[in-house]
Parts: C-alpha cells; sequence; structure tokens
C-alpha cells in the first residue's frame, strides 16, 4: 500500500507539470490576435533561433551523412550490396535520424536559449513590468518563440538532411569509390515522397512543437533566481529529449 | 530642499483615489499584513515606509492587482482591484504606471523601443506622433539624445530615468514606485525625487512610494505611512512623523536599535531559539 502511495507521488509531479503545460499551450493559442507586430517578432525569432543554429545542424548533417555511409558500407560490403548504401542512408534519414536529431540538436542549442532568455526576463522583472503595463507577457514573449520553434525545425531538418546526403555522397562516392550515378538512382527510386519524406516532415513539425513549448513552458514558470534559471534550463534539455523519443515512437508506430 | 505640498489625508469632501479596507495578506503561513486600512488622497505623494520583509512593496503588489488580498477591500477610482477578472485587471493597469526596482528595461529593445512598447501596445498613433510622445517624455527626464541605446548602455540612474519615462507615456492618473532610489548616487537620487515630483504635479497624477529611505522622503511625499509588525505602526505628514513620540515611529525614523520594531525575522510557527 505505501509502495503504491509512492508511486502515485512520483508519478503526480511529472503529471502535473504535463498538465500545466499544455494549459500553456491552451492559454498561448487562444490568445493569438493576428498581429502585425506578431509577424515581425516570430520572423525575428525565427532568425535568432533558427537561422543561428544553421551552422550546427548543418556540421552534424554533414557528419552523420558519413558516418552513415562508413557503417551502411562496412555491413552491405558482407552481402555484396554496398551500391544500396544511398537506399539505407536515404531511408533511415529522412524517416528517422533527420527529424530526431535534429530536434535533440534544437533543444540542445534554441531550447536552452529559449528557457534561459525567458527565465532571465522572469528574473529582472520584464515579465512583471509587462503584465504591469496591461501587456500578455504569453502572447508577447512565449507565443513568438513557440511559433518560431515550430516552423524553423522542419526548415532545419531538410537542411539536415540535405547535408547528410552530401556528407553520404562525399565518403561513399568521394572516398570509398563507389559509382556515383548508381548512388543517386537508388536514392531517388527508394525514397517515396509521402512515405518517407512527408513522415519525416510531420515529425519535425511535432518534435518542434515538442521543444518550443517545453522551452517557454520551463523559461516562464522559472524561479526568478540564477539557480531557479539553470534547473529550468536542464529540465528543457531532459524533457524536450525524452519526450522527443517517446512521440518518435508514437508517431512510427501509428502513422509511419 | 523641501518638495512636499503637505497634502494630508483625503479631506471629508474629497472622495479617495485608493480606499483600504481590512486588508489581509498571507504568504501560505505566514501573515505579512494583518487588518490594514487606509486612503490615500487624489493627486497627493504618499510613501509607504517599513523595515526590510515588512510588506511595503507587498502593498504595491495587491493595488497594482499582481496578488489578491486574503480579506478585505482594495478600491482604486472607485473599482475593487481583488475581484477584478484577468482582462478586468489588465484594462485597470493601463491606468496605472509602475516603476519597478530595477527599472526592468526590456534588455533587448532600444531605450526608444521600451519607451514605444506601451504606447504601440495601447494605441493606434501614427509613428510620427509616437516618435515625438517619446522624445517629449525622453527630454522630460533629461534624457534627450539616449532614444538609439540600448539598456546595458545606461548608468543605474540613467536606466531609472527611462523606466520612469516609460511609465508615465501613457499619462497614468496613479503611479505606483518601488523602491525607487535603491542603489543611486546622491546626484541621481535627488534628480530622481525632483522628476517624481514634476511629473505628479504636472499631469496631475497620484503616487504611492516603497522605500526606506526616510531621508529623501522627508523632503518629497505628503503623507507617510509606516508599516511595522503586519500593521500600520504610524502615519502622518513627514513633519508629524519626525516629532512623533510614538516608540516604533520614533525606532524607525531615527533608525535606533532598541524599540518595539524587531529585528529579527518573525517566522510562522513556535520561536526558534539558540538553546534548546
Amino acid at each position: 500500500m505505501a509502495g503504491n502511495n509512492s508511486r502515485m507521488m512520483a508519478l503526480a509531479g511529472p503529471l502535473q507539470s504535463a498538465g500545466q503545460c499544455l494549459l500553456f499551450l491552451f492559454r498561448m493559442l487562444a490568445g493569438i490576435r493576428l498581429r502585425l507586430d506578431l509577424l515581425q517578432s516570430t520572423l525575428q525569432q525565427t532568425y535568432l533561433i533558427g537561422a543561428r543554429s544553421l551552422v550546427i545542424i548543418m556540421i552534424c548533417g554533414f557528419f552523420v551523412g558519413m558516418v552513415l555511409s562508413l557503417q551502411a558500407i562496412n555491413a552491405l560490403e558482407q552481402f555484396g550490396a554496398s551500391d544500396q548504401v544511398s537506399l539505407l542512408v536515404g531511408k533511415s534519414l529522412f524517416r528517422e535520424l533527420g527529424p530526431v536529431l535534429t530536434a535533440l540538436l534544437f533543444a540542445g542549442r534554441a531550447g536552452t536559449s529559449i528557457t534561459a532568455e525567458i527565465g532571465l526576463m522572469r528574473a529582472t522583472s520584464q515579465i512583471d513590468a509587462m503584465e504591469l503595463m496591461a501587456i500578455d507577457p504569453v502572447q508577447r514573449v512565449a507565443l513568438p518563440r513557440f511559433l518560431a520553434g515550430l516552423i524553423s525545425v522542419p526548415l532545419l531538418t531538410a537542411m539536415f538532411n540535405a547535408l547528410a546526403i552530401l556528407g553520404s555522397v562525399v565518403f561513399a562516392v568521394g572516398v570509398m569509390g563507389l559509382d556515383g550515378g548508381i548512388f543517386w538512382s537508388k536514392l531517388q527510386t527508394s525514397i517515396y515522397f509521402g512515405k518517407d519524406f512527408m513522415g519525416g516532415v510531420w515529425k519535425s513539425v511535432v518534435f518542434g512543437g515538442i521543444v518550443s513549448l517545453v522551452a517557454v513552458f520551463f523559461g516562464y514558470t522559472a524561479k526568478p533566481t540564477g539557480a531557479g534559471v539553470g534547473t529550468a534550463t536542464t529540465n528543457t534539455v531532459v524533457l524536450s529529449s525524452v519526450l522527443i523519443l517517446i512521440f518518435d515512437f508514437i508517431m512510427t508506430s501509428f502513422f509511419v | 530642499m523641501s518638495e512636499n505640498n503637505n497634502k494630508s489625508k483625503p479631506q471629508a469632501n474629497q472622495e479617495p483615489i485608493i480606499s483600504v479596507k481590512n486588508l489581509v495578506f498571507s504568504y501560505g503561513r505566514h501573515t505579512i499584513l494583518d487588518d490594514i486600512s487606509f486612503d490615500i488622497a487624489r493627486g497627493s505623494i504618499v510613501a509607504f515606509m517599513g523595515p526590510s520583509g515588512a510588506g511595503k512593496t507587498t502593498v504595491l503588489r495587491l493595488i497594482s492587482g499582481q496578488l489578491r488580498p486574503d480579506a478585505g477591500s482594495i478600491q482604486v477610482n472607485g473599482l475593487e482591484i481583488s475581484s477584478m477578472s484577468e482582462k478586468e485587471l489588465f484594462q485597470y493597469r493601463r491606468n496605472i504606471g509602475v516603476l519597478l526596482q530595477n527599472g526592468a528595461l526590456f534588455t533587448d529593445l532600444t531605450v526608444f523601443e521600451n519607451i514605444a512598447t506601451p504606447l504601440r501596445e495601447h494605441t493606434e498613433l501614427p509613428e510620427a506622433l509616437i516618435r515625438r510622445l517619446i522624445m517629449i517624455k525622453l527630454n522630460s527626464v533629461g534624457l534627450g539624445g539616449t532614444e538609439e541605446l540600448m539598456p546595458h548602455e545606461l548608468s543605474g540612474g540613467m536606466a531609472r530615468r527611462v523606466a520612469l519615462a516609460r511609465a508615465v507615456v501613457l499619462d497614468p492618473s496613479l503611479m505606483l514606485y518601488d523602491e525607487p532610489m535603491t542603489g543611486l548616487d546622491p546626484i541621481a537620487v535627488s534628480t530622481v525625487r525632483h522628476l517624481m515630483r514634476e511629473t505628479n504635479d504636472a499631469l496631475g497624477m497620484t503616487s504611492l512610494i516603497v522605500t526606506h529611505n526616510v531621508v529623501q522622503m522627508s523632503k518629497l511625499v505628503d503623507y507617510c505611512y509606516i508599516i511595522a509588525g503586519k500593521k500600520i505602526a504610524g502615519e502622518g505628514t513627514p513633519a508629524e512623523l519626525a516629532s512623533s513620540q510614538d516608540p516604533g515611529v520614533d525606532q524607525f525614523i531615527n533608525g535606533k536599535v532598541e524599540g518595539p520594531i524587531p529585528f529579527h525575522y518573525q517566522g510562522a510557527g513556535p520561536a526558534w531559539s539558540l538553546v534548546g
């Protein structure tokens, strides 16, 4: 009985956080007013958290593509099927690795910065000042960053995939000497737009929503202290990473 | 030089702008304010003074609607604040200006954009008029020419003055100041003090100031409340408080260690002891 109670207590905290997070999402979406300044601040945030994440996404994408090729060639060589490398790289990239790794990198690069920025605004009373000026900070601060994350992650995923394919070509064709024509034709014929490409796009939209929601929620609810902002930033990375992997399995099981 | 007009408590025929009755507020089990009542005269500058942690800032937060009282009534311009919905509170706050302790300027916006924020949010004024209004407000706080600076490029006193310009840009009828002079050098203190009086009188506002700077407040405010021990321990004009025989008022105004206002934190629960 005592064990059951402690298990219930252990579940209560995360469930409460999840509920508060969803309420925060509803509060953000319910108050949306289509205004020019929302568009402007969303575009500005898309630049700050999306465009500025490009370099790390591209570098990681390129090396993931190279290492995938290396592993694929090593495995497929045993069966004399190394010309199928682009099929294996393409399927795994577009369906899984592209959206998942991009979202994880985005959580580390942009999610933390969103949480820290909003948490610091809370700690320096800027959120209070907005409320006192009759400006809703959820609409003004959280919503543009949430929308920017929603827009940025699919675009970054596309860049990640493109650079990963480039890395794969460089390694498979340039280093290992596979035939370039076979590489590209296999990629073109084996990757389906609806199932592979769009499946990954939908995943990346969901992951973008998860990371940016978690980031703005933990930033907004951070305790107004140095330690509070630090804890909130850590929570953003941990929770969004776990949720990305959980939702990846759910979406793959049901929709792909 | 003293700037106060010596406006006292509201006269019988004058309706107060703020009327607080039997206010009770607690943080958890710790009671901060216990059954306090006061009225604030329209057009006056009133200070809330008292030791740290006495609940001065809590009073401001209750009047601005950031906190809800456990019991009692807070009326501003005849409107009951404590029962307002979130939407009504936002509407109410359009008519008040608040200067927070650290200024709370938006760090990613220039001085100009900081002051423009309430104007853009709550008015449909054309850009040319917004620019003109902001330049007038910036000049009135002596900071013309700083509009393109970022907050981190300002000194503490300048940031406080920019925050004051932002707080009054919509010409509010009620201004709340939370420790406006803390951390400022003597020249900046005098400048901010003059600005507060000039702004209050020129715009026909009412100002509430939370502070523990007794000397500066005696030069500025019309009326003072001293909050200590969860109650209003004393009240009066600065001159009345200076000559008060009340032990609590005398202790606070003259900074005496001995007196009825305790130095040690009075926590909830049983008394804490070094022994046993």
